[in-house]
């Protein structure tokens, strides 16, 4: 049993966090050797967690030791020691990342925001409370909204206000979205929704199906799904290039609550609800992956292309979670952990290219930058990535999401995964012919710029991570097709509650 | 009194939704506050509505209200109170960098 160790990812980085800006806040040097042994500390305990997980089944610990449903409870299982594991590992390699380019100096508080930012994730990875994972939703996104804006500047600071504001919408309509729930069932523990909402009276019917779409489009704002995306684009675009790699893994917070949420106390078996949510989710990630791919086709800029592979991404995530079928399910978590990766890599080199040729911009050829070759092989083996093509995971995680889609809608989806892969395929081979090859016939030099090998560094342990996705797929995808029969059962998560007895 | 709960939360709710599609930082953040006032007394509602009755302990008590909203909505305001001061602080930077309070980014600012 792992015991009060389930609450350290969440301790760990508050306390570093509130350290770090309460006494290290003047020393750059300190901050980053304090920040980055936190986040190694976090990684090393969620890997423990992972393996307890795995060996224990489903554990809740109760804050305070108040019985459930009364106090609040944080729940561990395989799903939410996966999501911590990777939110540790892909912010590591990107802090590693932020300290080689020395973006974490142009600003002030990046370490102190970073470790609030881990703290808010890990949080909503971790809780068993619905209300929790507002609160822990806030302290993301408060956090999110420094990190954005760091460095500050004229454009980042607007599409900072806009992303700012959308969030805030979206943080009142879960309030509505919770608040209806517990007018109907007395409860926010998610086990309790769990035992309580199958013996709901028909008359409650239509209250609760009005909140179960309203938390749906919560965590479609979070999972920026089409239509509720167009915080995304300008947001990922405008915010320092190592704060949208980390932000990779905010987007799959929202297809991370919509899988606890959908599968533990909205089952496509619920009677007040039935298959209302698949129904809406589907078309909306078929949206997501039109709009996505065209995007990256039309992108004018290289953050913006790489903003709108991540809608592309989330838009295959989200078709796979509609199924609402363990394969399915399994097959979700397998491409949420290779499009993490594979989008911070993406963001992470567009920054490199960005730094060296002082802009993104995709419409005119300029001449070839320092570290060239090195770049254009990093860019072509993320582009692999991102577009799913073989040998690297994406193409696994989509072959997992196809087959897995079989059925009557069959024709519909395929169709739309295998065109949206094609047109990212296309537009991918746009920038990267503008950005490498195009550069060697443009005139003049551009100013140089020093190595950073540390940058580098982090961008192929990405690289590696995704690497080793694809060679251990097989015994990754057995315990991911375990961890979704234990998220389609729920019992024993449940009876982990303990609810009833005093 | 139900009626006058309800219709104040739909008013509130449809004031702020007009103000949040205006196109200038102020009225957005007047419009979120409106929201987020709506959604504070929604939440006190979804514990019903009875006036006079004490939430904890009390020994003259006949009977008693739900607390757990109280602390929900406690919750809501701390956070929603601090969100708007975040907003306050970007969308002053944001009117003292660009020279303007428009809340959409211009044509080309995208470059």
């Amino acid at each position: 049993m792992m015991g009060h160790w389930i609450i350290v990812p969440v301790v760990l980085p508050a306390v570093m966090g509130a350290f770090t800006v309460l006494v290290l806040r003047n020393n750059l040097g300190l901050s980053r050797v304090f920040s980055t042994a936190a986040t190694v500390m976090l990684l090393a305990v969620a890997l423990a967690l992972l393996v307890g997980a795995t060996r224990n089944g489903p554990e809740i610990y109760f804050l305070g030791n108040w019985p459930a449903p009364f106090g609040i409870v944080l729940g561990l299982d395989r799903l939410s020691a996966l999501m911590v594991a990777l939110t540790a590992f892909l912010a590591l390699v990107v802090q590693l990342y932020a300290i080689g380019t020395g973006w974490d100096g142009r600003g002030r508080h990046f370490h102190a925001l970073w470790q609030f930012q881990l703290m808010g994730v890990c949080g909503a990875f971790l809780t068993a409370d619905a209300f929790n994972l507002f609160v822990f939703f806030e302290v993301l996104l408060i956090a999110s909204y420094g990190l954005m804006i760091h460095a500050g500047g004229r454009d980042r600071l607007k599409a900072g206000v806009q992303y700012v504001a959308y969030n805030l919408v979206g943080s009142t309509l879960f309030l509505f979205a919770l608040a209806t729930i517990y007018s109907v069932t007395g409860t926010l523990n998610m086990a309790d929704l769990a035992v309580k909402l199958p013996q709901l009276p028909a008359g409650d019917f239509a209250l609760i199906r009005v909140a179960g779409v309203m938390l749906l489009m919560v965590f479609a704002i979070k999972g920026a799904l089409v239509p509720l995306h167009f915080w995304l684009p300008a947001t990922y675009a405008q915010a320092p290039g190592p704060v949208s790699a980390l932000f990779a893994v905010m987007t799959k917070v929202g297809a991370y609550a919509v899988i606890r949420c959908f599968t533990l106390f909205f089952p496509a078996d619920l009677p007040a609800t039935g298959a209302l949510f698949a129904d809406l989710l589907l078309p909306a990630a078929l949206l997501s992956l039109a709009v996505g791919s065209l995007g990256v086709l039309g992108a004018k800029d290289l953050p913006r292309l790489a903003a709108f592979g991540a809608i592309t991404s989330m838009g295959t995530l989200f078709v796979a979670v509609a199924q609402f079928t363990p394969q399915a399910t399994a097959a979700a978590l397998y491409y949420a952990i290779h499009s993490t990766l594979a989008a911070g890599a993406l963001f992470l080199v567009a920054d490199l290219v960005v730094a060296r040729r002082g802009t993104g911009n995709l419409l005119r050829a300029l001449p070839v930058m320092p570290q060239h070759g090195l770049i254009a092989a990093l860019f072509m083996a993320t582009a692999i990535a991102v577009a799913g093509m073989p040998p690297l995971s994406g193409f696994l995680g989509k072959l997992l999401v196809l087959d897995a889609t079989r059925g009557a809608s069959m024709v519909l989806i395929w169709s739309a995964i295998l065109l949206s892969s094609l047109i990212t395929i296309l537009g991918m081979a746009r920038a990267g012919s503008t950005l490498f090859w195009k550069a060697h016939a443009a005139e003049g030099s551009l100013p140089p710029h020093p190595a950073q090998p540390l940058a580098f560094v982090a961008v192929f342990a990405l690289l590696a991570g995704l690497g080793t996705l694809t060679l251990a797929a097989g015994p990754v995808t057995g315990w991911l097709a375990e961890t979704a029969r234990q998220l389609h059962d729920p019992a024993a998560f449940i009876a982990a509650n303990k609810l009833g007895a005093p | 009194m139900e009626l006058l709960v309800a219709s104040a939360v739909g008013l509130m709710t449809a004031v702020g939704i007009y103000l949040i599609l205006r196109l200038r930082i102020f009225p957005v953040i007047v419009g979120l506050s409106m929201i987020s006032y709506a959604c504070n007394v929604f939440i006190f509602a979804s514990g019903r509505i009875v006036p006079g009755l004490p939430p904890i302990l009390s020994k003259t008590a006949v009977a008693y209200t739900d607390p757990v909203p109280q602390a929900l909505v406690l919750t809501a305001i701390v956070i929603s109170f601090g969100m708007t001061a975040v907003i306050v602080m970007m969308g002053l930077g944001a009117f003292l960098s660009a020279g303007d309070d428009r809340i959409d980014l211009s044509e080309d600012s995208e470059e």
